[in-house]
């Protein structure tokens, strides 16, 4: 499935912004994204399994807050890095 | 060796000041991490080329990276400090970011330790690229008790700052808490104890409570045993091991200027002799260089009496804060003093404290000062 990511998470992606993951929920995607990309499931999800404050994730466009959401082959995964601020 | 090295942590990346032994003729590197928040980067003096950096993104999850070849390449940590998964049904805590960095002991290459906010103590025993909880910290039943509830303390959170390894004992380690108080371990972090008595905290109901305190930066003497020194939020304090009860070095020092302030730096081989930069701790606690005028103050004699060190340094209107790391000492002969501000100065003293000379403007918040010299 297709995972669109922040800028701020493209130095685990060599700046590839649009990356490809696999799993059957959000959790499992982002794990599976871990595995590509190591280090970058932590920067959005803390070790108590939250999504961190400033992170928020669009399945097809749609808000999700659930890792536990399911998600199908077809589906997008938009990951968008939310900050104010100076 | 390489020169100096000045790593200078700040609120948009890391600024790395470049010099000579001679420390007459400076360089600055582009920045690294340039954007992320760094909270602290220290050189392993243990092997002149491990680099350890406690960075974060205002949007993403903090975490450590190290570099090996004295910061040309950087990579992440493979685990960065992380508290243990919490039971089902109970909530658990999560770093909010890597605070404070320190080598291990001179007998244990390759471990570091770290403190983080909320307040938590972790340690690595690869140079920084796993890390794993102190249990007998952060899982310690008073721990709660000891550093505050959630959402208690400083505007940024509650630290676990200061992290001391005794250099004559490596099982024998020191913490400071914001707040919360001093607390030392002699089994490697599994039993803690605190270490508050002779401290001032005007803000407890209870004089003589345990802890409770507000350590701002705590020193333990690196050649000479059992000799350690903090600024506190109540004063300047030393304390010599055999007794336990902290001595007020701060009320010798002038009551126009006061002994509050963050940082406090030891001389690296006489134990006698230590410098603090005076904050404005009255009314509202303003928290900026007394009266607008810096100024570095310094000891030789244990505290019994300070001196003025403000030569070069501005002379009126200069309203910086110097934060509790942003200030350090070199190794070199006569020692090399070195500190960062709010507003992004990096000042430096090559004749301990005499003359004082601007390394640079215009960087962004300093949050962390540190000099070394590379193999």
């Amino acid at each position: 499935m297709k995972v669109l990511l922040p800028s701020p998470l493209e130095s685990y992606t060599a700046g590839r912004r649009e990356v490809a993951a696999q799993g059957a929920t959000v959790d499992a995607v982002l794990r599976d994204l871990d595995a590509r990309y190591p280090g970058i499931r932590f920067r959005m999800v803390d070790e108590q399994g939250a999504v961190r404050p400033h992170i928020r994730l669009f399945v097809n466009r749609a808000p999700e807050r659930s890792l536990g959401a399911a998600l199908a082959a077809g589906d997008e995964l938009l990951v968008v890095a939310a900050l104010s601020g100076g | 060796m390489a020169g100096i090295r000045v790593l200078v942590a700040t609120r948009k990346g890391l600024f790395v000041l470049k010099s000579g032994r001679d420390r007459r003729r400076w360089s600055m590197d582009a920045p690294r991490f340039f954007g992320q928040i760094v909270h602290h980067a220290v050189l392993d003096p243990r092997d002149g080329r491990t680099l350890v950096a406690a960075v974060r993104a205002g949007h993403l999850g903090p975490t450590v990276f190290r570099s090996t070849d004295a910061g040309r390449a950087w990579r992440e940590a493979r685990v960065p400090p992380a508290f243990a998964p919490a039971p089902a049904g109970r909530q658990g805590e999560s770093v909010g970011h890597v605070f404070w960095l320190a080598p291990g002991h001179a007998d244990e290459p390759g471990r570091w330790y770290a403190g983080t906010s909320p307040p938590g103590l972790f340690t690595s025993d690869d140079g920084g690229e796993s890390w794993s909880p102190v249990a007998g910290f952060n899982d310690h039943p008073d721990r709660r008790r000891w550093t505050g509830e959630p959402g208690e303390g400083p505007p940024d959170g509650a630290t676990l700052h200061s992290v001391n390894v005794d250099p004559f004992d490596p099982a024998h380690l020191y913490i400071g808490l914001s707040a919360g108080g001093v607390f030392e371990s002699r089994d490697r972090g599994a039993t803690w104890t605190p270490l508050n008595a002779g401290c001032d905290a005007e803000f407890l109901p209870d004089p003589n409570a345990p802890y409770g305190h507000d350590p701002h930066c705590l020193r333990v003497h690196p050649a000479v045993r059992d000799v350690v020194y903090q600024q506190n939020h109540c004063g300047i304090y030393r304390l010599d091991r055999g007794a336990n009860r902290w001595q007020r070095i701060g009320r010798n020092m002038p009551r126009t200027v006061g002994d509050i302030g963050f940082p406090m730096v030891l001389h690296p081989r006489d134990p006698d002799t230590a410098w603090v930069f005076p904050m404005d701790g009255t009314s509202v606690w303003p928290r900026t260089a007394v009266g607008g005028r810096p100024a570095v103050y310094g000891t030789r004699d244990a505290g019994r009496s300070w001196r003025r060190l403000d030569k070069g340094l501005p002379r009126a209107q200069a309203w910086h804060t110097v934060k509790r790391q942003a200030m350090g000492a070199d190794p070199l002969d006569p020692v090399g003093l070195y500190f960062g501000t709010t507003s992004g100065e990096v000042w430096a003293s090559f004749d301990e404290g005499a003359q004082w000379h601007c390394l640079c403007l215009h960087l962004p918040h300093v949050y962390a000062v540190e000099a070394a010299c590379p193999a």
